[in-house]
């Protein structure tokens, strides 16, 4: 084989390579990759039930309440605008608070409730989560009256 | 005054760093020796100068100096001793410094011990080098000064993230950073050989150590880093597809596919274009992780407040190097001359197709952390998650590991496939076995787990077939090497398999009294109490763990910082392990429940049984010790050291 066949030979298995690795990475992108929403998104009618998806905004006041097996919670996550009542069982993170951001990944249920796989909580006073930048400090007291 | 002498010799190393690479450049266009002669001895000074900044800052943070705002934001006097020198690298502007440390050091390394290489050419590298440091402390000093002095000194400091107060952290983030930016050394050597056109084997044995120092590095930080947000962040995961962890792990990939082709490159002169074209992309990683790592770009647990000047400039600077590399080679790729020839069943055909999947998974890794940002700019808010990254990367990890089964059976060349057919039945025969066992005795295992368990009998055999036959003995170093890395790929994928697949987790509100049953083991839950640390106080759980023999003694802790000088305080979960031959019990105690009367009578805890997971972290270690025989085997003082010797037994047998 000349060397001149082997290096076309070598590209075109390279290519081919690309291509079938874009084709995975795009087809796996489309069936794994959640949506980030707000309460008011999924107020709108955004959400699909049952879809992974990941759930950001505010906890509310005076919202959290937990039931009797000690483990499981309910709370109600605001942008301000809208409100999503949400279902967890485990143990928060540490900085999981009224009047605190949370992002959590999990699905709606039918009945419209969130339920949570996951929690996260904003992390440190440094740490925001890009998502929700767009909630200011006037959604934040909003969130903090309803 | 320290502060002050620090910024100085910053400034005098910058400046150094500007003189190499003025030199270098004036030297390599008209070719001046006189000026060839400066840039050895200012790379070394410039490395020399800004370590001893670094260590001046590590002063300040030791001698808690309130007056320098980097250490009254990140540092307290109360702090542990351990912890106030890890906390000079515990954040943006020391972990700059750190980087341009390391960055220095590489260079003055170079500087005294290459020898291998055509003069001009390790000019020009050396030039490369200090043209990275200089935008590298362009950054460090007009945005992120970390002599910065305050005006007023507060009477104390806010003290480190309660998180980062683990002596992982002592070793993690400098890990990590030797790994990371020691692949510079392979980015500028390949820059220097495209300039002065020597690409062939000489120039690919002296990048060959530094590739696989710095791949050590990036194994063992990346391999230390899982087990510290195992252990620390208390979620049980060892790994989490975090945009943080995402971009150390693609450098990785970068400096594993390179690793292999330098190989090629050195023992038979092949593959130069792709070696010097992965030597780019090695450090452009590099760099790529540390842009979104330090402008806060994405979402993660690692994220710092979003900067935008600072992730301007870095983004700056990354386009002028990776930009500059990438059209340097575009302008030479043409002229470099075409390599030895091969056939595609043979040692080089089988590590073609290995670069081809790691660059791959790479690419899909890179597109997976990227994308969120993509679809952001265009109006979507969208998180991509473990689910997309198993799905690609799992079936390409696993071919991966297919070939390398193949590889170390060929031949360099061409290859008959006889050797190949002789070893295999064997690893066919352990995969068969561990698929037929788990499928007996698995009961309800997921497919890639379950192809993951197979695959990692099939690699534990076939690692060690090269060995075979073979006088021990007198097995090259670089041979055991291999061997050994490629046997730690079998012991990782076998605990990444059998955790994901046998795992046991106990989620309870348990009161004094109570027991729990998770996996083989029967936990009795004795009660809390409250204890306190040096800058904390702590609740502590106290279980006892039975499991057929003697118990054990578990006390998993929930740690409260106090906030320190107006910020708000936080609680960690420190959690408790028990490790034993078969896995790890894992135990976190969670918040109190109170009852109807409003007291505090029982307490959340989470408790996993993680079979085999510390085999993920020996196979890391295995990995990085691997690599480690591999560099030494070839290392130059190795070699000059046994030839002294040999002369030495031969002049006493001479008459």
């Amino acid at each position: 084989m000349k060397a001149k066949h082997q290096r076309l030979i070598l590209a075109v298995v390279a290519l081919a390579g690309v291509a079938g690795a874009g084709v995975l990475g795009a087809s796996a992108l489309r069936d794994e990759a959640a949506y980030f929403r707000t309460p008011q998104e999924i107020k709108a009618g955004k959400a699909v039930v049952g879809e992974p998806m990941r759930l950001g905004g505010m906890v509310a006041a005076n919202s959290i309440k937990r039931q009797s097996d000690g483990l499981t919670i309910d709370f109600v996550a605001t942008d301000g605008k809208a409100s999503i009542p949400v279902q967890f069982t485990g143990i928060v993170p540490d900085l999981f608070a009224e009047n605190a951001g949370m992002v959590a990944d999990g699905r709606m249920r039918a009945d419209g409730v969130f339920v949570a796989d996951k929690i996260l909580a904003k992390h440190d006073e440094k740490y925001m989560p890009p998502q929700m930048e767009g909630m200011d400090k006037a959604v934040a007291k909003a969130a903090a009256k309803t | 005054m320290i502060a002050e002498l620090g910024l100085a010799l910053l400034w005098i190393a910058a400046a150094l760093a500007c003189l190499s690479l003025v030199a270098g450049t004036l030297y390599l266009r008209g070719g001046q020796k006189d000026l060839a002669a400066l840039v050895r001895p200012a790379s070394v000074a410039q490395g020399v100068l800004t370590a001893l900044a670094f260590a001046l800052l590590i002063a300040l943070f030791v001698r808690s100096d309130m007056s320098v705002e980097l250490v009254a934001r990140n540092s307290n006097s109360l702090k542990p001793m351990l912890f106030k020198v890890a906390g000079a690298w515990g954040n943006h502007e020391g972990s700059m410094l750190l980087w341009l440390t390391i960055l220095g050091i590489s260079g003055a390394l170079v500087a005294i011990f290459e020898r291998r290489l055509r003069e001009d050419t390790l000019i020009a590298t050396l030039a490369a080098q200090a043209a990275l440091s200089l935008g590298f402390f362009a950054f460090l000093i007009f945005s992120s000064n970390p002599f910065n002095r305050l005006a007023v000194a507060p009477p104390d400091g806010q003290g480190l993230n309660p998180l980062l107060q683990d002596p992982g952290l002592a070793f993690h983030p400098p890990t990590l950073y030797v790994g990371y930016v020691g692949l510079s050394v392979a980015f500028s050597f390949a820059v220097g050989a495209l300039i002065t056109r020597e690409i062939g084997s000489a120039f690919a044995r002296a990048m060959r150590p530094w590739v696989l120092g710095s791949w050590i590095f990036l194994t063992l930080g990346i391999t230390a880093g899982s087990y510290w947000a195992y252990y620390e962040l208390g979620w049980g995961g060892w790994w989490f597809w975090d945009p943080v962890e995402n971009v150390s792990l693609v450098p990785w990939l970068a400096g594993a596919a390179l690793l292999h082709s330098v190989a090629v490159t050195a023992t038979r002169n092949a593959l130069r274009a792709w070696t010097v074209m992965l030597a780019v992309i090695g450090f452009s990683m590099s760099m790529v992780g540390t842009f979104i790592v330090r402008s806060g770009l994405l979402t993660s647990v690692h994220s710092f407040a979003v900067d935008p000047e600072r992730g301007t400039f870095l983004l700056a600077l990354m386009a002028i190097y990776i930009g500059g590399a990438l059209t340097l080679f575009a302008l030479r790729a043409g002229t470099v001359a075409e390599g030895k020839k091969f056939a595609l069943l043979s040692r080089e055909g089988s590590l073609v197709i290995n670069n081809l999947l790691l660059t791959t998974i790479l690419a899909l890794v890179l597109l997976g952390t990227l994308y969120p940002i993509v679809a952001e700019a265009m109006g979507e808010k969208i998180s991509v998650g473990p689910p997309y990254y198993n799905k690609v990367a799992g079936p390409l990890a696993l071919i991966l590991c297919l070939v390398m089964v193949a590889g170390p059976l060929l031949a360099w060349r061409k290859d008959d496939g006889k050797k190949l057919w002789s070893r295999l039945p064997l690893a066919a025969f352990a995969g068969a076995l561990v698929l037929v066992l788990l499928v007996i005795f698995g009961g309800q295992v997921g497919i890639l787990p379950l192809l993951g368990m197979t695959m990692a009998g099939v690699v534990a055999v076939a690692s060690l077939a090269p060995l075979w036959g073979r006088n021990l003995r007198r097995t090259p170093l670089p041979t055991w090497g291999m061997v050994i890395a490629h046997f730690g790929v079998a012991v990782a994928l076998a605990g990444m398999g059998a955790e994901s697949a046998f795992i046991k987790e106990k989620l309870v509100a348990a009161a004094p009294g109570d027991t729990i049953r998770v996996g083989d083991f029967v936990v009795l839950f004795k009660g809390v109490k409250p204890v306190a640390g040096p800058n904390y106080t702590a609740i502590e759980g106290t279980l006892v763990a039975t499991s057929g023999g003697v118990p054990h003694v578990l006390k998993p802790e929930s740690r409260m910082f106090p906030g320190l000088m107006g910020t708000a305080p936080t609680e960690t979960n420190e959690a408790a392990l028990l490790t034993r031959a078969g896995g790890q019990l894992y135990v976190v105690l969670g918040q109190p429940v109170t009852g109807e009367d409003g007291r505090a009578d029982r307490y959340q805890l989470r408790l996993w049984w993680k079979p085999l997971v510390w085999w993920i972290w020996l196979g890391g270690a295995l990995i990085a010790l691997g690599a480690a025989l591999s560099m030494l085997g070839r290392a130059q003082l190795l070699a000059l050291w046994r030839a002294r010797r040999t002369r030495k037994s031969q002049e006493r047998f001479a008459p």
